[in-house]
């Protein structure tokens, strides 16, 4: 909401008040504002009157105008505009002055001709295209044959003016109007506010012989209609085009600006009607589907049932609270107009105005609108319509009142103050801000029975009204307590923990945690997919690439990586953990993941040639040693069952915990990315979901291990972890550990062969092993590796 | 004798100097102290010497032998000493060279706030609790006081899936689950952070998905003291024991009263600068009492029961907290930005 500092105070005094000391007094009660701009900053300028003018001798377009710039003083000045002329009453800005932008005006000499200044257009002056006529964004401003010669130029168009640009909260509609804000600085300034005088002179006629009013809708339930004819369209004083333009609105003419000057003053949108194209009926009905209207702005517009139109008996000629129709607009010639003042409702203006147009009168309708208003400012506009359009109001008013007008009463006590806000007020400070705010208020033992003004929608409950007394007292003074609570220990959702413990586990194991969007494309959608998650796309998506949620974490972190590698971050070793939405049977499910991709060098001294390079076991220990401290020692496994898709097809593991897949490790497909890659992700539900015992000390061992180490001679196609199994098995629970030490492929085994080297530990917790009870555990072993796997024993 | 023994001693000091590494003592200990060595050589051929005469050289070349075994014993030592030494200066490194880089990860920023916050409400009480962004309606925004078509709903556009169904906008959702799911009324004091979204193009200051942190806690007797108490709280253990807290009155449709919070500007104290455009403060949150119609919808008879709630945005705190200036670097994760956050920052909290 743009303020006009003068049209404020039109109807209270704020002259105590500089223009930034009232900006932050109102921020303090609640209304921020963004802004504080002069109409115009331009200095210097007076009227002048062009008494000579003649073409530059050296110039195809420019003129030596004379001008006299006080009454008797006449200067020469150089101007180039193409509609100056002699005879006309100008804007000049005299040497010394400063016009927007910084620009200092100085006498000179242009193409050999003495200038004493320039005559200037609203531009010149600071004032924005949108708000001048196309005569004014032509050339220079001409000013009415009555200005007076050596006066003030910006007083004289009352640009002496600054606006105050609030943003305001969306409970707060009665302050999208002048008088409500006049109110509202009321509270602060504690000065009474004048309501404008809207006595009409003289009424003629019956407003029965112009229209009639017929409500169809229930919602609609205030509508006002009265009659104005003899007008006369020209151009609007100067106060009123001022002030429109201080309020953001761009000046028509004054039967227009009228209808506009009024919402502005009581935040009642008007609709003026051409009695000529409207006929004597209106009706008031939603919309049939598919109806169509030519709006203003001369866009057709499809309606359906929820939009509310005005229409006659040829359909409609208004969209209700948003815009009026082409068919029944007011024009130059129009003589007789119908005004409309009416209420609508705000959630069908605010879905119409969401769907067609935001306008200065449909964010009033959405906020709400005080009845009270309604009537106001139908007899404001017939007031203004009679003094500066020169029109005849017509006796009476059509009126469909639905409305109540009960009192708004609410019952409050001191004790519900303090005790809500924690601090002591006293009953002074509590009248006090009643009083500011023009509300009323009558005693009833220790309650307070408070009269809300009507215009107040916001203020329902008491709470309302505590928030009242808190904004206009301030509460500088307001203690800092904690609350005082039975005390609880607080504690972590549990899976929200094990998230948090999983995390810091990454982290140590050299993972930057990654946080990446939600929405994403098709495309990403489809990389890594698992086709059990059928995604959830938006209704209406801001663009193509954030359409659908992302059922996988893994594409997000490809992307990650990209553009790490692509900046020469070379080694990237990421993880991310987040929950995923997607649908399952047709239902929202949400599933906790967790995923990492890792590339380049794990660990490295290059100077002693030492250095891990990442590889599918550099990533596999990274998860075994995750799942070691989960507590999930000899129960995940790796397999080769289901790779899904985008992974090396033979260099990616399925991960199991007690037999259920978890997730899944391995290269990422060369046709997916050129480097070498290395991912895994992993069902963090399924993670949390596996009970694991506590923490139980376990004695050391007093007696001594006995190593023994094996290799054999396998086919190619044998998995080391079925051989394992077998050495296991057949050493029973003497075996304490197994290592593999060795491996080796090459011609001189065979080209499908493979040579494995084992070293097992042995031991007995309750005794010293002797060498023959060794001897013969691995002696079967031999055996059983032999038999089952077809194992050639290597020369010991 | 006594002669003889003088002889070897002076003998032994001239080799002693001779010697220059262990080999050349071990020769000379045997040549000296050896079984054919000079003392055993001494005390030969006695038979025709009296017993006496035995004794006493007996005597002598024991006391020799042991004032021999001691000199050579202390040049063996300072030998030892030495070649130690030598192996040791032989061993010499370069400790300036560079060291082997080990991986270690980190948390992401965002990460790093609100862990920081949870520990604090921890601290204080409060449950970490969570709840889903696939949110319905009704609990983002119809029982938080904002029914359909309310003009409020503008300041949070939203990506609708279905009618009922969206992007939460607001942590706020989690208030209606915890108090619904409350059901012996018992008093709580909850925080819950988690990733929000509303349909914002993104740019420096805007994102369209972004992390919140909510608050809330409802007993009897719980005031807007209270609140800034513990907001209070939260902005010194964020941004240093200095910071004062200040309310600005605004207006959210689930608290009422309701308030704009301001910090004390972190950079210039309070003074005015550019970072809080010289106002002195800046601004880090919403809160409020909680509005009566949320408390009864969500069963809390709002007659006998009181709340505070607060939403704080994560990303704001990190980015006032570590001088970040655009939001999307926290969504872009450049390795470089995240390695920033790779440390403590002392022990004192």
């Amino acid at each position: 909401m743009k303020l006009s500092r003068k049209f404020l105070n039109d109807y209270i005094d704020t002259n105590n008040y500089s223009d930034s000391d009232l900006a932050e007094a109102m921020t303090m009660i609640g209304n921020e504002y963004e802004s504080i701009e002069k109409i115009s900053s331009a200095t210097n300028i007076v009227i002048g009157y062009i008494r000579e003018i003649a073409d530059h001798p050296d110039s195809d377009h420019l003129h030596v105008c004379q001008v006299e710039i006080k009454p008797g003083e006449v200067v020469q000045i150089v101007c180039g505009a193409p509609n100056v002329d002699k005879g006309q009453k100008v804007l000049v800005s005299l040497p010394g002055a400063v016009l927007p932008g910084n620009i200092e005006i100085k006498k000179g000499v242009i193409r050999g001709q003495e200038s004493n200044g320039m005559i200037c257009s609203l531009s010149e002056l600071g004032i924005g295209t949108k708000y001048q006529s196309e005569e004014d964004k032509a050339g220079i401003h001409i000013l009415d044959d009555d200005a007076p010669i050596g006066e003030d130029g910006i007083a004289y168009l009352e640009y002496d003016d600054t606006t105050i640009d609030f943003d305001l909260t969306a409970n707060r509609g009665d302050l999208l109007s002048v008088i409500g804000m006049a109110y509202e600085i009321g509270a602060i300034t504690g000065k009474k506010v004048k309501l404008p005088n809207d006595e009409i002179k003289r009424e003629v006629d019956d407003i029965k012989d112009y229209v009639t009013v017929d409500v169809k809708t229930d919602k609609c339930p205030l509508y006002l209609a009265r009659a104005v004819k003899d007008l006369q369209i020209m151009d609007s004083p100067n106060w009123l085009k001022a002030r429109l333009i201080a309020s953001g609105i761009r000046p028509i003419n004054n039967v227009v600006d009228i209808s506009n000057y009024v919402m502005l003053e009581y935040g009642q949108p008007l609709h003026f009607f051409d009695h000529r194209t409207l006929g004597n009926k209106i009706v008031v009905r939603q919309a049939i589907d598919g109806e169509k209207i030519v709006t203003l702005d001369g866009q057709e517009r499809i309606l359906s049932e929820k939009d509310i139109v005005i229409a006659n008996d040829e359909g409609p000629v208004c969209l209700a609270g948003v815009m009026g129709g082409l068919n029944s607009e007011v024009e130059a010639d129009t003589q007789e107009i119908i005004i409309e003042s009416a209420i609508f409702n705000s959630a069908n203006i605010r879905r119409t105005a969401n769907k067609i147009l935001r306008s200065e009168a449909s964010s009033r309708f959405e906020k709400g609108i005080d009845p009270h208003r309604t009537y106001m400012a139908i007899d404001r506009a017939c007031q203004l319509l009679e003094k500066y359009a020169h029109g005849t109001v017509v006796k009476g008013i059509q009126k469909y009142d639905t409305c109540k007008y009960e009192d708004n009463v609410i019952a409050i006590t001191l004790h519900d103050v303090n005790s809500l806000l924690g601090i002591e007020f006293t009953e002074k400070e509590v009248l006090d801000t009643f009083e500011r705010l023009s509300f009323e208020v009558k005693k009833d033992g220790d309650k307070y029975l408070v009269k809300v003004p009507s215009h107040r929608l916001d203020i329902h409950i008491k709470e309302d009204l505590i928030e009242e007394i808190g904004r206009i007292q301030g509460i500088d003074k307001l203690p800092s307590t904690l609350p005082i609570m039975a005390n609880v220990p607080g504690h972590y959702e549990s899976k929200y923990y094990f998230n948090k413990q999983i995390r810091n586990r990454l982290a140590a194991l050299g993972l930057y945690q990654v946080r990446c969007y939600t929405l994403t494309d098709e495309e990403s959608l489809n990389r890594f997919s698992n086709d059990k998650r059928d995604a959830i796309v938006l209704a209406s998506p801001m663009s193509e690439d954030k359409k659908y949620l992302r059922t996988g974490l893994l594409p997000s972190l490809l992307s990650v990586a990209n553009y790490n590698l692509a900046r020469k971050n070379n080694d990237v070793m990421i993880f991310e953990d987040s929950d995923v939405y997607y649908l399952e049977e047709g239902k929202t499910t949400q599933k906790s993941l967790i995923a990492g991709m890792m590339f380049g060098t794990y660990e490295t001294n290059e100077w002693m040639h030492e250095k891990i390079d990442i590889n599918f076991y550099t990533v596999k220990g990274v998860l075994e040693n995750l799942f070691e401290y989960l507590g999930f020692s000899n129960r995940y496994h790796f397999d080769t069952i289901d790779i899904p898709k985008d992974f090396h097809p033979y260099q990616t593991a399925r991960i199991t915990i007690d037999r259920d897949p978890i997730g899944y490790v391995g290269a990422v497909h060369p046709t997916i990315s050129k480097n070498k890659i290395y991912a895994f992700e992993l069902d963090l539900d399924k993670l949390f979901a596996v009970k694991v015992r506590a923490v139980k000390n376990k004695e050391i061992s007093k007696y001594p291990s006995i190593v023994k180490d094996m290799s054999f001679v396998l086919d190619r196609d044998i998995i080391v972890y079925d051989v394992c199994e077998t050495i296991k098995k057949a050493c029973g629970r003497l075996l304490e550990n197994i290592e593999i030490f060795d491996y080796y492929v090459g011609e001189n085994i065979g080209n499908d062969k493979k040579s494995i080297a084992f070293k097992l530990t042995f031991m007995d917790s309750n005794k010293t092993l002797n060498d023959d009870e060794v001897m013969t555990l691995f002696n079967k072993t031999i055996t059983e590796v032999t038999k089952k796997h077809n194992g050639v024993l290597r020369d010991k | 004798m006594k002669e003889k023994q003088e002889m070897i001693k002076k003998e032994l000091e001239k080799d002693l100097k001779l010697v220059k590494t262990t080999n050349d003592l071990n020769e000379l200990k045997v040549r000296y102290l050896g079984k054919k060595g000079i003392i055993t050589e001494l005390t030969k051929n006695m038979n025709e010497l009296s017993i006496e005469e035995k004794k006493e050289i007996g005597r002598l070349s024991n006391e020799l032998r042991g004032e021999l075994a001691e000199k050579i014993s202390e040049l063996e030592n300072e030998l030892h000493a030495k070649e130690l030494n030598e192996k040791l200066v032989n061993e010499k490194i370069d400790v300036t060279m560079p060291s082997t880089k080990l991986s270690v990860g980190c948390m992401h920023p965002l990460t790093r706030i609100s862990d920081e916050l949870e520990e604090l409400f921890i601290s204080m009480g409060y449950d970490v609790v969570s709840g889903p962004e696939v949110e319905i309606d009704k609990y983002n925004f119809e029982m938080l006081n904002l029914p359909k078509d309310h003009p409020a709903r503008d300041a949070q556009d939203s990506f609708y899936i279905t009618d009922e169904e969206l992007l939460r906008t607001q942590t706020s959702a989690v208030q209606v689950r915890s108090m619904l799911k409350n059901q012996e009324k018992k008093p709580f004091k909850i925080v819950c952070p988690g990733k929000t979204y509303r349909r914002d193009a993104d740019d420096a200051t805007h994102s369209h998905q972004f992390m919140q942190m909510e608050g809330l806690v409802v007993d009897e007797n719980i005031t807007l003291a209270d609140l800034k108490g513990t907001l209070e709280e939260m902005a010194h253990r964020m941004f240093g024991n200095e910071r004062k807290v200040r309310f600005r009155p605004s207006f959210f449709p689930f608290t009422e009263p309701s308030y704009e919070v301001d910090v004390s500007c972190m950079k210039c104290g309070g003074a005015g600068c550019n970072v809080c455009k010289g106002t002195g403060w800046i601004e880090v949150l919403g809160s409020g009492m909680v509005h009566p119609n949320v408390l009864n919808v969500c069963g809390f008879d709002a007659n006998k029961y009181s709340g505070f709630a607060f939403g704080v945005g994560i990303e704001r705190i990190a980015m006032l907290k570590y001088g970040i200036n655009d939001i999307r670097d926290f969504y872009t994760n450049d390795l470089r930005f995240l390695k920033n956050y790779n440390r403590v920052e002392g022990g004192d909290k």
